[in-house]
């Protein structure tokens, strides 16, 4: 952090007063936002406080509703991504922009590529892209085909893609969410090295830790509208969740312990190719086991064949004593398990359709006669289920994909609440999502065990593991390499000793 | 809330939702514009509105009537004499023949010093010289007044006959386009269809003719030959969906090769000829009519009230829906997808072999050729009525309105005067301008963008018919 020494740096961006109007909402209410030469600038907010927006507006992919934008003292209007990127401002989006089946280099100069004439000139573009790595300190072979490369190499792709066109501002929006803590520290370094090139950048995430350790200042939305900017040496983590949340947070992780009851689940010699070899663990009523391990441990996976998601090659599930033959996911649901899948947009909704009716997909049977619907008693439970996980909606008509993400997620774990299920498994049940939804995500978790429920969750967030479960198994190349029973005695570095070894 | 304030917001709703509707108003207004023709009055018909006019005055009044030799005229002149000394006035003359005859007759009653009030003439005589000069020539036409019978302005568009032959014409496809919607919103396509008609018209015609009974066939008969038909091709469509779920097959493939098995099929049962059916009760299906309406019509109206009933209302509905907005989320929140895929391709299968059934009852006889494009039509129906290709969205009554659309062109076209291949072009048009009026509704385009578009296609438009001009001056 040698440039925190004193030196003023120069301003890049200004962005004074901006607001933005969408139909009905006020998304952005007069937000002010300075950046400076060689500065990594944590933007904070919960989902929905406008970070994407204005992210989008720096982008050029919204146009503002009000307000002034000046790069290097110029004033500047940005109406097209092409004009941003013309500008020197580079964007990482959460979901990656790569073409699967194209190579890294093709990907980096896609719409630009180097021509001789009407020919791509391959030769001069693999050298840049090799130039480019060589920058980042990560090197990637140019002509693998992007399916085929990691989600950090991926992100290492974004990176060098953003370079190739010469950047003053780069902003990442959530780079670590998918990333293993390694992958994370070589994300940091390359940041570091941008860092010293003069580039700028604004780094999103809602990962406090990351931020404490990257970033020079941090700057918070909420409700769309500016809370304040602060300088990290200034603020500690319980401050900068209550900028965010408006309020004071006592306890972030919320655990309350119930008594364990009898095994509910036991599952024994699971197995999947090599994704998951010969897993095998009880669950008890009123347990909160949590799984964790690095990505591609083999997490999921298993979760996929409990619930029937994905074949088992072997393996027998039993609950409350009773081997179940899962097949697919509507067997599991018979058999009382269900699971809220990591991907909420992927997996866990159907985006373009009403809430109330991503509500009832699963519970179809629950409010129908032979078949026909009874709206009414679907109707009646959704305002009852949508009110106990404090579900954020304008009316049982909008589209789940308008929701935002921690809503998403409440949406999730609304349908399955209704399914009254005895085991819950959940996968990343916080990934992306804000500090005051995350709370009230795990205020459920913990009534769930009070009920007699028994819960998996699935986290690679240390602390949340650690704060929530009263049992650890870490998963490491698609087996169980450790067990801690000791939760409270327990440390994020004993945990990775498990992952990792 | 007002009853009207009700109503006001029904509507409204109706029409953010189906918003072609609009489409399909605007249509009909402008193929009615565009037929409007006179439509004159004949015969009695005549006789008796042109009585109404004369009969305006207590007085007795003196007529003459002037009218040609041919079959409406006479019956025109005979019935308006008869009316009009019914109603006490005084027919001086009636004139049933060429000019001169009517100049020869002016000249009598001349000579013999009568007064004339009235000249009742059918429209083509009114123009006759001697007719609208002779109150200039004669004293005795003076003060006459010369009366025809009124035409009235009416489109030929909206004559019952073309309205239910429209209706007619637009049962099968309308039928086929049900199961499309339901494939369609699973984000599948079932491009079979056409050929299941000519398959259901050929097999049903062939079991009827082989153990139907042929002419003497029973309506039981003809029930279960109808029934093994429409059962073939849900086999067919069950086919299918077994092919694209069990088999991973992609549903363009997978219906693509049922279309050509189906087709192929068609013509190996038929050997290529068509098989007539001769049973006369037959055609009830495909020719009857219930209370005036045809019975096809009435066999797709109640079909669709079913199919919006299977979509709003039951768990198989909203499965289908949830399968294709996302195929992932609904199996593992429990949807046996395979399952309501397998029955969503052979329903489309049933309808469509209903479809041919139909199409033979009323063609009375099957042959291989039935069917050709209609699941072109059918895929049109769906679009245009605002099903996505991408599934998850689409409504029934859309399709059913898409349908209907299409047909309104097609007849529209027909009592304009358009020929069959200028059709096919415009009809493409159609469905492109559907779909892009689609996207500009939800801004999927700019107006800028939808004008650039609008300009070329007109200019390329234009440049086409100049070229057929020059190299076919006569056509």
């Amino acid at each position: 952090m040698d440039h925190q020494a004193g030196t003023i740096e120069r301003l890049i961006l200004s962005m004074r007063g901006i607001h933005k109007h969408f139909p009905g909402v006020h998304a952005l209410k007069g937000v002010d936002l300075d950046l400076h030469e060689g500065e990594v600038l944590a933007l904070l907010g919960e989902n929905g406080a406008g970070k994407s927006t204005l992210i989008k507006i720096l982008g050029g992919a919204h146009l503002p509703s009000e307000g002034r934008i000046e790069l290097f003292d110029q004033e500047v209007h940005i109406h097209t991504p092409h004009i941003a990127q013309e500008l020197g401002i580079g964007i990482i989006y959460q979901e990656f922009n790569l073409v699967p089946h194209l190579s890294a280099r093709e990907n980096i100069f896609l719409g630009r590529e180097i021509r001789r004439g009407w020919v791509i000139n391959k030769t001069e573009e693999r050298r840049q892209a090799n130039q480019l790595f060589d920058k980042i300190g990560i090197h990637i072979n140019p002509e693998t085909p992007c399916y085929k490369l990691s989600v950090a190499e991926q992100q290492i792709v974004e990176i060098a893609k953003a370079l190739s066109q010469d950047v003053k501002i780069l902003v990442m929006d959530e780079p670590s969410a998918s990333l293993t803590p390694q992958e994370v520290k070589g994300l940091f370094n390359i940041i570091r090295d941008l860092q010293k090139q003069g580039i700028s950048i604004i780094y999103i995430s809602h990962r406090l830790d990351e931020i404490f350790e990257i970033c020079d200042r941090i700057l918070v939305l909420r409700d769309g509208e500016f809370v304040g900017t602060r300088d990290i040496d200034k603020v500690n983590r319980q401050e900068m969740i209550e900028m965010m949340v408006g309020r004071k947070v006592e306890n972030e992780f919320p655990k309350h312990h119930h008594p364990i009851g009898e095994v509910r689940l036991s599952v024994e010699g699971l197995r999947r190719s090599s994704v998951v070899k010969d897993v095998s663990f009880e669950l008890r009523s009123g347990e909160v086991l949590g799984f964790t391990g690095l990505i591609g441990a083999g997490r999921t996976e298993t979760a996929r064949l409990i619930f029937g998601a994905d074949r088992k090659d072997a393996g027998t599930i039993i609950k409350d004593g009773m081997e179940r033959n899962i097949q697919s996911p509507s067997d599991a649901i018979a058999a009382g398990i269900c699971l809220l899948t990591e991907d909420r947009k992927g997996q866990g909704l159907v985006l373009m359709h009403s809430v109330k009716e991503n509500f009832g997909l699963p519970n179809l049977d629950q409010f129908s006669a032979y078949h026909v619907l009874q709206p009414k008693k679907e109707s009646s439970r959704f305002q009852s289920i949508v009110k106990k996980v404090q579900l954020k909606f304008s009316g049982q008509e909008q589209l789940a994909g308008n929701l935002s993400g921690g809503n998403q997620q409440k949406l999730v774990l609304a349908k399955w609440l209704q399914r009254n299920c005895d085991i819950l498994i959940f996968d990343e049940p916080t990934r992306g999502i804000d500090v005051g939804a995350k709370y009230e995500i795990y205020l459920l978790i913990n009534e769930l065990a009070a009920q007699g429920k028994a819960i998996i969750l699935i986290s690679s967030e240390l602390p949340e593991v650690i704060g929530m479960s009263d049992r650890i198994l870490v998963m490491r190349q698609g087996e169980i390499s450790g067990e801690i029973q000791n939760v409270q005695q327990t440390s994020q570095e004993a945990i990775m000793e498990l992952a990792v070894h | 809330m007002t009853t009207i304030d009700k109503l006001k917001r029904a509507i409204n709703g109706f029409i953010a939702e189906y918003g072609i509707f609009l489409v399909l108003v605007f249509l009909i207004g402008l193929f009615s514009f565009l037929t409007i023709s006179d439509e004159e009055y004949e015969g009695t018909a005549a006789a008796e509105q042109m009585a109404q006019v004369i009969d305006h005055d207590r007085m007795q009044l003196r007529v003459v009537i002037v009218a040609s030799t041919s079959g409406p005229d006479i019956r025109m002149a005979e019935r308006l004499e008869e009316l009009v000394s019914g109603r006490g006035h005084l027919v001086l003359k009636r004139i049933n023949g060429t000019p001169p005859d009517a100049g020869k007759a002016f000249r009598e009653l001349e000579a013999e010093g009568k007064m004339v009030d009235y000249i009742a003439a059918t429209k083509s005589v009114g123009s006759w010289t001697i007719v609208t000069q002779a109150h200039n020539k004669f004293k005795a036409f003076e003060q006459a007044e010369i009366v025809q019978p009124s035409s009235s302005r009416f489109p030929r568009f909206l004559k019952r006959d073309n309205l239910r032959n429209i209706a007619d014409r637009i049962a099968v496809i309308a039928i086929l386009a049900i199961g499309m919607t339901m494939v369609i919103i699973t984000a599948g396509i079932d491009l079979s269809v056409g050929s299941l008609i000519a398959l259901a018209a050929v097999s049903c015609a062939l079991f009827i003719q082989q153990f139907g009974g042929g002419a003497e066939a029973g309506p039981m008969a003809l029930i279960l030959c109808s029934l093994a038909a429409i059962l073939f091709c849900g086999m067919m469509g069950f086919f299918s969906g077994a092919l694209s779920t069990t088999f991973q097959i992609t549903p363009f493939i997978a219906t693509l090769a049922v279309m050509m098995i189906a087709r192929g099929l068609a013509y190996k049962f038929s050997n290529v000829t068509t098989i007539p059916i001769t049973n006369d009760s037959f055609d009830w299906l495909g020719k009857g009519r219930m209370a005036g309406v045809p019975v096809s019509v009435v066999v797709m109206i109640l079909l669709y009230a079913g199919a919006y009933f299977i979509m709003h209302w039951t768990t198989l509905g909203r499965r289908i829906y949830a399968i294709g907005g996302n195929t992932e989320a609904a199996r593992l929140s429990g949807v046996p997808v395979n399952r309501v895929l397998l029955i969503v391709y052979t329903i489309s299968g049933l309808l469509a072999g209903l479809g041919g059934v139909i199409t033979a009852s009323n063609l009375a006889g099957g042959a291989a050729t039935y069917g050709d494009y209609y699941e072109l039509y059918t895929i049109a129906a769906v679009v245009v009525g605002g099903s996505s290709l991408m599934g998850g969205q689409g409504k029934i009554f859309g399709t059913l309105i898409g349908a209907f659309i299409i047909a309104v062109i097609q007849s529209g076209m027909n009592q304009v005067g358009v020929e069959s291949n200028t059709q096919k072009v415009v009809f493409g048009l159609v469905i492109v301008g559907a779909i892009l009026s689609d996207k500009y509704k939800r801004k999927e385009i700019s107006t800028l963008q939808l004008s650039l578009l609008l300009g070329a296609v007109a200019l390329v438009g234009l440049g086409i018919v100049f070229f057929l001009r020059s190299i076919y001056p006569d056509a």
